[in-house]
C-alpha cells in the first residue's frame, strides 16, 4: 500500500496512471521477444520517419532517375536499381512510410469500429446486439479480395480506398473479441454496484467495460497491423493499390510485372519482401508480449 | 487405539515471496471412533495439514516430522503402499469438492471407480451395486447413480463426495471445510450423516472448519490453530464456551449464541488482519492482535502447556498463552 | 432533493445524527407491498422468485432477511433497488412509488444503496480505492470537495487514516478492508437505507464481527436503516432489530429478533433454529434438532396450499392432522409489514393460538 498523500483528484489520477503504466511496463520488459520486437519496430519507424532526410524525394521520380535498368547492387546503389533506374534502397525506405501508414490507419479504423460495435453489442444486447453480431459474422466470412475489387470498381484506386477495404475486412474479429470480453465484464459484481450507484450506460461502458477490454484490444491491434500491412501488400501486388504512391507491395508489383523474377533481379524483390517480413515479425513479437502482459492481469485480478 | 498421529510436523512452502512456514510444529492425535476438530481462520495452515496426511502437497512444500497412520509413517512410505492408503486408509473431502466431480461421467460411475481400482477381483457390476448402496447411505436415492453432476444441487454433490470418500471403507476421514458452502439445513443434514458414520462404523474423523460453533457440536475434541501452530486444545464444548486462549475466545465470539443476551447486538470478532506467514512477529504470533498481552509475549514463544482450572475428566486442556498458563482470564 | 436539504444531510457525521436507535418511519422508509417477481423459464414455465412480499425498512433500524439459498432473497433485494422490475406489487420510498425513468431511479439511488456479498468482485480491479469510493459522487455530479467526501466516507467505514488507502488497489487490501471500501462507496452518497446482500458471507470469521459492528454503529450513530440479507441466523442475532424468514418467495414469519429466534412459531423457523449449534436457551423452545429432509423446491414448482407442506415436520409427524386439509388447499395470506407484532403464516399455529385463546376464555368464565 502507498503512503503518499497527494490530495487533488487530478494528481491522484495521474499518480494512479503512472503506477499502472510502470507495472505493465515492468511486466513487458521482462519478456525478451517483446523487447526485441520493440527495438525492431522502433528502428523501422525511425528509418521511415527519417526517409526524407536520408533520401531525397526526387530519387523516387521516374524522370529524374540516375541509374541504369535493373542494375545489381553497387557502391552508388547499395541495393541496385529498378526498371527505370531508381535506387531500390530509396524506394524501400520511402515505401516503409506508406506501408506503415496504411497498416496503422486501417488498423485504427478497424479497431475503433470493432470496439464501438463490440462494446455496444455486448452491453446493450437485445435486438441490437443480435443484429450487430450477425452483421459482423457476415463480414467475417466475406472474401476480402471480392470486397476489394468491388469497392475499387466503385470508388477507384486510391490510398483511402485501400484503407477502407482493409478496415472493412478486419473489424469483425475485433468486434467478436470485444463483445465476448464485454459479456464477461458485464457479469462482474462491480457493474451491479455501479448500476446501484446510479450509473447510466455511458458511465458503465466508459468507466468499467472499456478500461477492461482495452488492453486486449491493444494486444489484438498489434497483431492486426501486420495483417493489414500484408493485405496492403497483396492488394498492391495484385495491382489494386493506389498507382501513384510507393509502398512495399507496389514495389513488388512493379518488380514482378517488369520481369524481375525471370531476370533474376533478386535485389529488386528481396528488400521490400524482407522489409514486410521484418515488420510483420516485429509487430507479432510485440503483440504476443502484450497479450502475455495483459491476459494474466485480466484473469488474475478479476477472479 | 491411536489412528492418526502428527509428531512435530512442519510444512514450509517456497513461493515467490520466499519461504512460507505454513505448519509450524504440530502434535496431534486422533483415536478410532473419535472426532477431532481443527479450527482457525483462513491461511492458518488447516488445509496444508490435511493434505500432508495423504502427501498431496505440491513439490515446493518441505515436510519434516512424522505422520503416523496406524503406526506407519506416511511420510516415508513407498508410493505403492501410499496408493493403497489413499483410499482404504484415509480419505479427504475438500471444501468445494463438489466442483471437482467430472461433468461428463454419471455419478454412479465416479463413485464406483475407486472401488474397481482398489479391490481385487471385484466385477464392474458388483462395484456399481456398491456405489448405489453408498449413495443411499448418504441419503441420495440409488436412482441418482444415473445422474450427471449438473443435475444435482450443491448439497447433493457434496454428499456424492462423501460417498466417494467412503467407497473403500477408510479408517480415517478428513473433512476440510466440507460443509462451509452449504446452507444451514443442508449442512445439518451432512453433519448428521458424518457423525452417524463415526458412531456406527468407528472411523476416525478430522473435521476442519473456521466455524468453532459447528465443531463444538460435532467433535469430541478441538484444536485451534493460529499461524501454523496449535494454540489451544481441549474438549470441544469447553474450548467454545470457556476458551483458554485469547484467539479461541475471539474465534468463538464470532459465532453468537442465539438466545444469549450477552451476545445480542454485540457482534464479536477480532481487530487487525490475519498474520502474514512470511513475516511473523517475534514472540507470540498472536501478540499484535492480543488484548491481554504482557511484556513477556514479545520476547518468548509460548509453548503449548497444560492450563490451570482445567483439571477434571476428559482430554487435557492445553493452551499456548502465558496469561492463560498463569490462570488469568484471557478476555477483557 | 434541493441543494439546501442536501447540504444539511451531508453534515459531517458526529453532530447532527440522531443518537437513539429508534427507527424513524415515514419520510425516508422503504416499503414493499405484495411485491412479486417472476422469471420466464425455457419451456414456458415461470419461476415465482418473489411471490408476494410486504416489507418495511426505516432509517434507524436493521432488518434481517433470512432463508435458504434460492428462496428469493437476492431477487427481492435487486427489486427493492430497482435493478430488477417487479411483475406485481409496489416498491415505494417515503410513500412515493418507485418510478423507473432514468432520472427518478438516479434520485432514488442517492437514498437507497447496495452492499454486495463478495467485496473482491464488487470492486473494479483497475480502479483505486479513491476512484471506487468517488464513483458515486461522479455519477451524481457532486464535484465540490471530492477528496474530502471520499476521506470522510472511508473513515466512517473504519479505514483510517483514509488518505493512506487512496491509491491502493483492491488486490492490495484484505477481504475485510475491501468490504469497508464497498461500504464507504455506498456511504459517500449519504443514503438513508442500505441493502446488504450477504455482506459477510465471504469474509473470515474473525473479520465478520468488525463489519457487523460497523453496520450497527452506522445505524446507532447516524440513523442509517439497513436490510441485511443472510442465511446465517446468528448474524441476525448479532445486529438486527427485526427479522423476516423467507421460504420460497414468501415471508413465513416475521417480528422482533428476540421473539422470532427464541420462540419461533412457524415449523420452518423452528427447524432452522433447532439445527443451530450450541444454543442452550433454545433447547426449551425446540428441544430436539429437526433436520428437514430434502431441499428447497424449485421456484417454478411452488406447491399449492401451504408452500412448506411437502417438508413440514408437523405434517410428517401427524401433528397437523386437524388443519391438514387447509395446509393442502389453502394458501396463507401475505404477512403484514408491521414492526411490532410477531406474525406467522401457518394454519397450525393459527389454530393453536385460537384454541389457546378459547381455552383461556372458557377458564375465565
Ligand atoms: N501451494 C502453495 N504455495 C505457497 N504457499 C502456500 C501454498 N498453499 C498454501 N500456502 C500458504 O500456506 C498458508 C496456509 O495455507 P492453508 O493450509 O491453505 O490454510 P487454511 O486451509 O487454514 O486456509 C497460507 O499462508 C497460504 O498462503
Ligand atoms: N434471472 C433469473 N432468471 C430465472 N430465474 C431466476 C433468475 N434469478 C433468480 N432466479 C430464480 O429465482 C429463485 C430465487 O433466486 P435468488 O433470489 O438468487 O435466491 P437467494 O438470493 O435467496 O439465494 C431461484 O430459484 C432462482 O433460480
Ligand atoms: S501469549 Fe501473550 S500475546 Fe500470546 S495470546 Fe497469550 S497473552 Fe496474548
Ligand atoms: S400451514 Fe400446515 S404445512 Fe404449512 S407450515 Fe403450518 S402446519 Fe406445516
Ligand atoms: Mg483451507
Ligand atoms: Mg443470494
Amino acid at each position: 500500500m502507498t503512503t503518499t498523500t497527494p490530495v487533488s483528484p487530478r494528481s491522484l489520477r495521474w499518480a494512479r496512471r503512472r503506477q499502472s503504466f510502470t507495472r505493465s511496463w515492468n511486466a513487458y520488459r521482462s519478456q525478451r521477444t517483446g523487447m526485441i520486437g520493440l527495438f525492431l519496430l522502433a528502428a523501422i519507424v525511425i528509418l521511415a520517419l527519417a526517409a526524407p532526410i536520408l533520401v531525397d524525394e526526387s530519387q523516387l521520380s521516374v524522370t529524374q532517375a540516375t541509374g541504369g535498368r535493373m542494375e545489381p547492387p553497387s557502391a552508388g546503389f547499395p541495393l541496385g536499381t529498378d526498371e527505370v533506374g531508381r535506387s531500390i534502397l530509396a524506394l524501400t525506405l520511402w515505401g516503409a512510410r506508406l506501408s506503415l501508414l496504411i497498416g496503422l490507419t486501417a488498423t485504427v479504423v478497424a479497431i475503433l469500429v470493432g470496439t464501438a460495435i463490440g462494446v455496444t453489442a455486448g452491453h446493450i444486447g437485445g435486438w441490437y446486439g443480435w443484429i450487430a453480431l450477425r452483421f459482423s459474422d457476415w463480414f467475417m466470412v466475406l472474401p476480402s479480395l471480392v470486397v476489394a475489387i468491388a469497392l475499387l470498381a466503385v470508388l477507384g484506386r486510391s490510398m483511402s480506398t485501400t484503407i477502407l477495404v482493409i478496415a472493412m475486412v478486419s473489424w469483425s474479429g475485433t468486434t467478436r473479441l470485444v463483445r465476448a470480453q464485454t459479456l464477461t465484464v458485464q457479469a462482474r459484481p462491480y457493474l451491479e454496484r455501479a448500476k446501484a450507484l446510479g450509473a447510466g450506460h455511458w458511465h458503465q461502458m466508459t468507466k468499467h467495460i472499456l478500461p477492461n477490454v482495452l488492453p486486449l484490444v491493444l494486444a489484438s491491434a498489434t497483431l492486426l497491423v501486420p495483417s493489414a500491412i500484408l493485405m496492403e501488400s497483396s492488394l498492391a501486388w495484385l495491382g489494386l493499390g493506389d498507382p501513384n504512391v510507393v509502398s512495399w507491395g507496389s514495389i513488388l508489383n512493379r518488380a514482378s510485372s517488369n520481369g524481375a523474377v525471370s531476370a533474376h533481379a533478386w535485389w529488386y524483390l528481396l528488400p521490400p519482401g524482407l522489409a514486410i517480413l521484418l515488420v510483420v515479425l516485429a509487430f507479432m513479437m510485440c503483440g504476443r508480449a502484450l497479450e502475455a502482459v495483459f491476459n494474466p492481469r485480466l484473469r488474475g485480478e478479476q477472479s | 487405539m491411536t489412528l492418526l498421529e502428527f509428531k512435530d510436523l512442519h510444512v514450509t512452502y517456497t513461493g515467490s515471496r520466499g519461504r512460507i512456514p505454513a505448519v509450524r510444529g504440530v502434535d496431534l492425535k486422533v483415536e478410532s471412533g473419535r472426532t477431532l476438530g481443527i479450527a482457525g481462520e483462513s491461511g492458518c495452515g488447516k488445509s496444508t495439514l490435511a493434505m500432508a496426511v495423504l502427501r498431496l502437497l505440491p513439490k515446493s512444500a518441505e515436510v519434516t516430522g512424522e505422520i503416523l497412520l496406524n503406526g506407519e509413517d506416511l511420510l516415508t512410505m513407498g508410493w505403492g503402499r501410499l496408493r493403497a492408503v489413499r483410499w482404504t486408509g484415509a480419505s479427504i473431502v475438500f471444501q468445494g469438492a463438489m466442483h471437482s466431480l467430472n461433468a461428463v461421467h454419471r455419478i454412479g460411475r465416479q463413485v464406483a471407480e475407486p472401488i474397481l481400482l482398489h479391490e481385487e477381483g471385484i466385477s464392474p457390476n458388483e462395484a456399481a451395486e456398491r456405489a448405489e448402496a453408498l449413495l443411499e447411505r448418504v441419503g441420495l436415492p440409488s436412482s441418482r447413480a444415473r445422474s450427471y453432476p449438473h443435475e444435482l444441487s450443491g448439497g447433493q454433490r457434496q454428499r456424492v463426495m462423501i460417498a466417494m470418500a467412503l467407497a473403500c471403507d477408510p479408517d480415517l476421514i478428513i473433512a476440510d471445510e466440507a460443509t462451509t458452502a452449504l446452507d444451514v439445513m443442508v449442512q445439518a443434514q451432512v453433519l448428521q450423516l458424518i457423525s452417524g458414520l463415526v458412531t456406527e462404523r468407528g472411523v476416525g474423523l478430522v473435521m476442519i472448519s473456521h466455524d468453532l460453533s459447528v465443531l463444538s457440536e460435532v467433535c469430541d475434541e478441538v484444536a485451534v490453530m493460529y499461524a501454523g501452530s496449535v494454540v489451544e486444545q481441549g474438549p470441544a464444548h469447553e474450548v467454545f464456551a470457556n476458551a483458554r486462549h485469547p484467539y479461541s475466545a475471539a474465534l468463538g465470539a464470532a459465532f453468537p449464541v442465539i438466545g444469549d443476551p450477552a451476545s445480542r447486538k454485540r457482534p464479536g470478532g477480532l481487530a487487525g488482519d490475519p498474520p502474514d506467514p512470511v513475516r511473523l512477529p517475534d514472540g507470540c504470533a498472536f501478540r499484535p492482535r492480543c488484548a491481554v498481552a504482557v511484556e513477556r509475549c514479545g520476547e518468548e514463544v509460548p509453548a503449548l502447556l497444560a492450563v490451570p482450572g482445567a483439571a477434571g475428566e476428559g482430554p487435557a486442556r492445553v493452551s499456548a498463552c502465558f496469561v492463560a498458563q498463569e490462570g488469568e482470564p484471557v478476555v477483557v | 432533493m434541493s441543494s439546501e436539504a442536501r447540504s444539511s444531510n451531508e453534515e459531517p457525521s458526529s453532530g447532527s445524527a440522531p443518537s437513539s436507535a429508534a427507527p424513524v418511519r415515514g419520510e425516508k422508509s422503504l416499503t414493499a407491498r405484495d411485491l412479486r417477481v417472476e422469471f420466464g423459464l425455457p419451456g414456458g414455465r415461470v419461476a415465482r422468485a418473489v411471490d408476494g412480499v410486504d416489507l418495511d425498512v426505516a432509517p434507524g433500524e436493521i432488518v434481517a432477511l433470512a432463508g435458504e439459498s434460492g428462496c428469493g432473497k437476492t431477487t427481492l433485494a435487486r427489486t427493492l433497488l430497482g435493478l430488477e422490475r417487479s411483475t406485481g406489487g409496489t416498491v415505494a420510498f417515503g410513500g412515493e412509488p418507485l418510478r423507473y425513468s432514468t432520472k427518478a431511479l438516479k434520485a432514488y439511488r442517492r437514498q437507497v444503496q447496495l452492499v454486495l456479498q463478495d467485496p473482491s468482485g464488487a470492486l473494479n480491479p483497475r480502479h483505486t480505492v479513491y476512484d471506487a469510493v468517488a464513483e458515486g459522487l461522479r455519477i451524481h455530479g457532486i464535484t465540490d470537495d471530492e477528496p474530502g467526501r471520499v476521506a470522510d466516507a472511508l473513515s466512517r467505514a473504519g479505514l483510517r487514516p483514509p488518505e493512506q488507502f487512496f491509491l491502493a488497489y483492491p488486490h492490495e487490501l484484505s477481504g475485510g478492508q475491501r468490504q469497508r471500501v464497498v461500504i464507504a462507496g455506498a456511504l459517500v452518497l449519504r443514503p438513508s437505507i442500505l441493502i446488504a446482500d450477504e455482506p459477510v458471507a465471504s469474509l473470515d470469521a474473525s473479520v465478520r464481527g468488525e463489519i457487523l459492528a460497523l453496520l450497527l454503529r452506522l445505524k446507532e450513530e447516524q440513523g442509517l436503516g439497513a436490510l441485511v440479507i443472510t442465511h446465517d441466523l446468528g448474524l441476525a442475532w448479532s445486529i438486527a432489530d427485526r427479522i423476516a424468514i423467507m421460504y420460497l418467495g414468501r415471508i413465513v414469519e416475521q417480528g422482533p429478533v428476540e421473539q422470532v429466534l427464541t420462540a419461533p412459531r412457524h415449523p420452518y423457523t423452528r427447524a432452522l433454529v433447532s439445527v443451530l449449534p450450541g444454543a442452550p436457551a433454545l433447547k426449551e423452545a425446540v428441544p430436539e434438532p429437526i433436520v428437514l429432509a430434502g431441499e428447497l423446491p424449485d421456484a417454478s414448482r411452488i406447491p399449492g396450499g401451504c408452500r412448506f407442506r411437502p417438508r413440514c415436520q408437523e405434517v410428517a409427524a401427524g401433528r397437523a392432522a386437524e388443519v391438514l386439509h387447509r395446509c393442502e388447499s389453502e394458501d396463507l395470506e401475505i404477512l403484514g409489514p408491521e414492526s411490532a407484532p410477531h406474525l406467522v403464516a401457518c394454519h397450525l399455529d393459527r389454530a393453536r393460538r385460537e384454541d389457546a385463546r378459547d381455552g383461556g376464555a372458557r377458564m375465565a368464565v
